[in-house]
């Protein structure tokens, strides 16, 4: 007689123990987390290199070309694997090389560094191409009128390009929370992880993959909704596709 | 008043014990993030039992150490520990040659034979011979992954690593796997579970100590002696006051130190 | 006044730039140096045991994308289809079906499927007999099955964007002539719905790519695989990963230049 761990137990969904869904929730918390400071840590990296690529000198534009090549070709498993391991112990040697004490690096802040620096490749083409659509009369009367670059940026181009940019940087988002699941190989306890663990102890597979799917899945759907009346609020003005 | 207390009860630590040492510092455990049953898993409010987390508590508690339970991914536990992440392993991790040559291991602190089960009604013992044409599955990163693919890799069908334990058990009772390598207490809670009805130990594989090692012990970083001593005497002292067997009897009815 | 001719210098463009630009041949500079003290001072004696293993780690990689990207593009032109014309039903099905692929991470999708069907096998016994036993067996079907699905949903939004925007006249016309549906579906609608989508789809196929290493966590043995072995054999922490990423970049590499191959190929007005 199979035990009740079949798909249809739901006690073990609970929020308090014995049930399993308050350490599911936790594992969700963070996982937004992961993926709102690694969505926003792409983003600045993102104008950075966006900015780097359109007005800088040719060092830089090879450079950051090589970052955003190599990012892309490279599956985001082994870009974990690497920049989790082997990027916090050079951080550390290059500390200690010069004298520092080690600084340990937390799990959250490697993920967030990790996803960061794979968001920040994509959003560097997604960021550069909206740049590149902002009619350039509205940056040469900018610069008519003497504002210095970093007030082009803020007034200017940064306001200008948003329309262009929602369609890109909403795609980014969302592969920027279903690639925090790839964190579970790492071992950080985001919701991937937690599911694994919650379902290794009581058997209970099905369920448990069920129930994060649901939570994903409810995240994405919200994003969707939300990002979809950002789009409207940002088109206000711009015509829309025939 | 509570920082009066703290201050008093280091102040007492600090006259009380030997010469170094003696303020609780932070030492951070690793454990797998991988369950583990009966030593390592966790539980449904997220907090780490089992036999081995009660064993961390007893020699923290002995050695004066604030020890901090951090679950590290068990493929990469090891890298975790020489780039310092992590102080300890306390992951049931056995003392092996290949392993003491990039860390170093306290004294052990328990002993388990290796065993192999396998489906009720399908007959055959645990040896090279009986496992040909058989499918396999052992954990990532173990001692029974070396083991399997020297002993049992020509013979064997296949040899299937799994990321947990709980993976590869779970495909047994699932019929996709004819026997599973493991730790033989670990695989007798198995078996004593309801999931692991459906299998029986089929035996102890012949022992090979270059491979299995010698027990397990505490992975500690190499050159870390302060640490390394002071937990060999935690170890010591709870195994002589009788703490380590008060423990053990919670999850077991025989002594796992082993000879 | 006096009538002085202007002469302006005729317009002569800048030269294009070359690559071997004084800045490049720099960095290449370099980079050699890097990629030599890589070789030197790192520790690759490992290679030798390993390499008859990674060669195979890596067709094993390209079967499965190879595979996968086939058969998913196959029902990805039903998903696509059906949402532009199908009967109303079907298409919000297949809408439901590519929203939910979509929208869950493709790791829960792989382990849900063979773990959680795993655990099915667990409490019914009776599905050993069934003819289909060897295959529900292994792990790579559920592999393929998970990677061919995720595929098959994103291609779905790609191609229903590529069949509707290929113009109705083209449709029209080619009934006019008396096509009937599948010979016009067969001879233009899916041939110019290909066109536009190829650059999407060699984007979407170098992503097919790096999804394929998932599949390691579920037992395939694929060249991550291979390479976790390495890991775990010799402790290294950086030649491993650094090998496999060097062997991601040239398969990306190949696999773009392939469908540059075949984009060169559409047939396309010139003048």
């Amino acid at each position: 007689m199979a035990a009740p761990s079949g798909f249809l137990n739901l006690d073990l969904l609970a929020l308090s123990p014995p049930g399993w869904g308050g350490v599911l929730l936790a594992g969700f918390a963070a996982s937004l987390q992961l993926a709102v400071g690694g969505f926003g840590l792409g983003l600045l990296i993102g104008i950075g290199g966006a900015f780097g690529k359109l007005y800088g000198g040719p060092i830089l534009r090879d450079l950051l070309e090589v970052y955003t090549t190599v990012i892309r070709a490279v599956p985001e498993l082994v870009l974990i694997l690497l920049l989790y391991y082997a990027g916090t112990d050079a951080v550390n040697s290059l500390l200690m090389l010069v004298g520092l004490p080690r600084v340990d690096i937390s799990g959250l802040a490697a993920g967030i560094f990790v996803i960061g620096v794979v968001q920040g490749a994509y959003s560097t083409e997604v960021l550069r191409g909206a740049i590149k659509a902002v009619p350039p009369g509205q940056i040469e009367a900018a610069r008519a009128y003497g504002m210095s670059p970093f007030k082009t940026l803020r007034r200017i181009t940064l306001p200008a390009m948003l329309p262009y940019a929602i369609p890109g940087l909403s795609n980014l988002w969302l592969i920027a929370t279903k690639d925090t699941a790839l964190l579970a190989v790492v071992g950080f306890s985001e919701l991937t992880l937690v599911t694994r663990q919650a379902a290794g102890s009581t058997k209970a597979y099905m369920l448990f993959y069920c129930a994060a799917g649901v939570m994903y899945l409810t995240l994405t759907l919200v994003s969707n909704r939300v990002i979809a009346h950002i789009e409207k609020r940002a088109r206000r003005g711009i015509a829309g596709p025939v | 008043m509570k920082h009066i207390l703290k201050t008093a009860f280091a102040a007492a630590a600090l006259a009380t014990t030997a010469f170094t040492g003696a303020m609780a510092e932070e030492v951070k455990v690793g454990v797998a993030a991988e369950p583990y049953p009966p030593f390592t898993s966790p539980d449904s409010s997220g907090k780490w039992i089992g036999w081995e987390i009660e064993f961390m508590d007893a020699i923290c508690a002995e050695a004066k150490l604030d020890c901090v339970v951090t679950p590290v991914a068990w493929d990469g536990i090891i890298p975790a520990l020489t780039s310092g992440k992590i102080d300890m392993i306390i992951g049931s991790m056995s003392i092996t040659e290949e392993r003491l040559k990039t860390i170093d291991f306290s004294d052990k602190y328990y002993n388990t034979p290796t065993g192999i089960i396998g489906a009720k009604g399908d007959d055959f013992d645990a040896t090279p011979e009986g496992l040909s044409g058989k499918i396999i599955g052992v954990q990532v990163s173990t001692i029974h992954a070396d083991y399997a693919e020297k002993y049992f890799g020509e013979g064997a069908a296949e040899i299937k690593q799994y990321q947990t334990q709980d993976e590869a058990n779970q495909d047994l009772a699932a019929g996709r796997l004819d026997a599973v390598q493991a730790d033989a207490i670990a695989l007798d809670a198995f078996l004593k579970s309801d999931a692991g009805a459906c299998c029986e130990l089929k035996g102890n594989v012949q022992d090979d100590p270059a491979i299995l090692g010698a027990g397990v012990g505490v992975g500690l970083r190499k050159g870390d002696t302060e640490l390394k001593d002071k937990v060999n005497a935690a170890i010591k002292a709870i195994r002589e006051n009788g703490t380590y067997e008060t423990f053990s009897k919670n999850w077991f009815d025989f002594d796992i130190y082993g000879g | 006044m006096s009538e002085t001719k202007i002469t302006m210098p005729a317009y002569v463009p800048p030269p294009p730039r070359r690559l071997l630009e004084p800045h490049r041949i720099f960095l290449l500079a370099v980079f050699a140096g890097i990629v030599f003290c890589a070789i030197w001072f790192l520790r690759w004696d490992w290679l030798p045991k390993y390499q008859w293993k990674l060669l195979h780690g890596i067709w094993e990689t390209l079967f499965l994308l190879f595979s996968t990207a086939a058969v998913g593009f196959l029902l990805a032109i039903g998903l696509g289809l059906v949402q532009v014309t199908g009967p109303r039903p079907l298409a919000w099905l297949a809408r439901g079906f590519c929203t939910l692929i979509r929208g869950t991470p493709l790791l829960l999708q792989l382990w849900l499927l063979y773990y959680g069907l795993g655990s099915v096998f667990a409490q019914y016994p009776e599905i050993r007999q069934s003819m289909f036993w060897p295959y529900l067996r292994q792990a790579w079907p559920y592999g393929f099955t998970a990677l061919m699905l995720s595929f098959a949903a994103y291609e779905g939004e790609v191609m229903r964007g590529a069949f509707a925007g290929v113009p109705r006249g083209e449709l029209e016309a080619a009934r006019a002539f008396g096509m009937g549906r599948f010979t016009m579906f067969r001879r233009i609608w899916l041939p110019r719905a290909i066109y536009r989508a190829l650059p999407t789809l060699s984007g979407e196929t170098v992503l097919q790519l790096k999804s394929t290493p998932l599949v390691a966590t579920i037992t395939v043995v694929d060249v991550y695989a291979i390479i976790s072995r390495v890991r775990q054999d010799t402790y290294l922490t950086y030649e491993p990963l650094l090998l496999l990423a060097l062997i991601y970049m040239c398969l990306t590499g190949i696999l773009v230049l392939l469908f540059r191959f075949l984009e060169n190929r559409i047939p396309s007005r010139g003048a």
